[in-house]
């Protein structure tokens, strides 16, 4: 570019006034065949993202993002569970030598040096080799951190509830309980609100029984021999009393 | 007419050179997946950018309805949800982008780092890259909290919790996040929400065009 005294300027701008053509720079550095960005490999980049896209549409259509019920912060029965990024995380914290006095390990120091070590890696991995099989050390602790991450996010997957989370975040319809009821009072009396809560709201260990979608008759079969992590035999009235129960809760409907 | 506006503006702004420095370079043959299939690695850059693109119109849609105080923020959510146009749609992008931006930046970052391609002259690229990959993570963090559903709030306490594990400055940090020592509530949710929306994506964009403006100057690195 020419520049300094004796340079035309479009008017009293730095714009040069002698407009020199655009020769493209000399890539014949580059071993094989160059293809020109553009518009030869954009078009290509265009074309992949297209196919992307699709894909990414897919998905959105045909998983509708999950909305849990709006936030309660006196209902300390609730499992949380962060994003599945974090998971490996979480997990981390669950073992003894990185929870309780030690979280500052599990939770600091730990991440901080995969960090750390991250942010550092091509000071820490100095030689002038690229491949993969000449930098053995670097390579190594990749593959270590990353059996570790895997790991971690897996045993979190297996062990976490994954029913027992998807109910106690469900959308629940608001719904005026009789607690006078005759059906009530048996419920209660048969210790079912312990686990189904005092307005049938369900929590960790059992479903909401406000719209159930059941008949009496089903009600009654549940009550009596359980279903699901419910064992039978809870139910202790008399079979006047359970047609009672069985008529309030199949008459429980979300309004 | 075109021709002729551009001609307009070029002779007085000289525009030409700056977009002709992209459009002129040449892609050499082994990042090329036309030439070597496997060279698909190097889409991946490429994709975490795309997503993010994607990312930051549907969140500027999701804005026209989200209200980030704790009364509304739910409600909000649930009629963008379920009564507005398309809404579904949007959040469903925002949502599932969210994860497919940490998949291809880890993916993107596996594949510089096993390449080899972050050591010299590529030191600096490599930094603004992993600042980038923070500053993702805090992007979903922060956005988890804002439906204010039961995940969302209880996720958080967990966060926070961890965040205040930081020997000596912990404790500030959390306050500084949450707006209260203890109280997760009306405050955290607007702290988050001017993190999510106005914080995180600023030092983003700056942190992307250092990482972009660096690729040019340098290039793309050579084959193994």
């Amino acid at each position: 570019m020419h520049r300094g005294k004796g340079m035309k300027f479009v008017g009293d701008s730095r714009v040069p006034a002698v407009r020199k053509p655009n020769i493209p720079k000399d890539y014949s550095e580059y071993p094989g065949k160059t293809e020109a960005f553009w518009p030869n490999f954009l078009l290509k980049e265009w074309m992949v993202g297209a196919v992307f896209l699709i894909g990414f549409l897919s998905l959105t259509v045909a998983h509708p993002s999950p909305l849990e019920r709006v936030a309660d912060p006196t209902d300390t029965s609730y499992i949380p569970l962060p994003d599945w990024y974090f998971l490996f995380l979480y997990q981390l914290l669950k073992y003894s030598f990185a929870s309780g006095p030690y979280t500052v390990i599990g939770a600091i120091v730990i991440p901080g040096l995969a960090f750390g070590a991250l942010l550092l890696a091509p000071f820490l991995d100095r030689g002038p080799e690229r491949r993969p099989s000449k930098r053995p050390v670097a390579v190594g602790m990749m593959l270590l951190t990353l059996a570790a991450i895997v790991f971690l996010t897996w045993e979190s997957v297996v062990t976490h509830d994954w029913e027992a989370a998807a109910e106690q975040g469900k959308i629940r319809a608001e719904v005026e309980i009789d607690t006078n009821a005759e059906g009530y009072k048996i419920l209660e009396a048969n210790t079912c609100l312990t686990c189904h809560g005092e307005n049938l709201q369900g929590g960790p260990a059992a479903p909401s029984l406000v719209g159930t979608g059941l008949s009496p008759e089903e009600v009654a079969n549940i009550a009596k021999n359980g279903v699901g992590s419910m064992p039978g035999g809870l139910f202790q009235g008399t079979d006047e009393e359970l047609q009672k129960l069985a008529e309030f809760v199949a008459g429980l409907d979300a309004e | 007419m075109l021709n002729k506006i551009y001609n307009w503006i070029d002779e007085r702004l000289d525009i030409t050179p700056l977009w002709r420095d992209i459009a002129d370079h040449e892609v050499p043959e082994h990042v090329n997946p036309a030439h070597h299939f496997s060279a698909f690695v190097y889409c991946f850059g490429g994709l975490t950018f795309f997503v993010t693109v994607i990312q930051i119109l549907s969140g500027m849609f999701l804005t026209m309805y989200y209200v980030p105080d704790i009364k509304n923020a739910w409600e909000s959510v649930y009629y963008l949800q379920n009564e507005v146009a398309f809404g579904q749609i949007v959040r469903g992008m925002h949502h599932w982008g969210a994860s497919l931006v940490i998949v291809m930046m880890f993916l993107h970052t596996l594949r510089v780092f096993f390449q080899g391609a972050y050591k010299k002259p590529r030191e600096l690229n490599w930094i603004v890259g992993v600042l980038i990959f923070m500053v993702m993570m805090g992007l979903g963090f922060t956005g988890y909290l804002l439906p204010w559903d039961m995940k969302a709030l209880f996720a958080t306490k967990v966060g926070l919790q961890i965040a205040e594990a930081t020997p000596i400055i912990g404790p500030a940090i959390k306050t500084l996040l949450a707006g209260h020592p203890e109280i997760v509530g009306a405050q955290t949710l607007t702290r988050f929400f001017a993190i999510h929306v106005f914080f995180l994506p600023a030092a983003l964009l700056g942190l992307m065009a250092a990482h972009f403006l660096m690729i040019r100057k340098q290039g793309i690195s050579g084959p193994l």
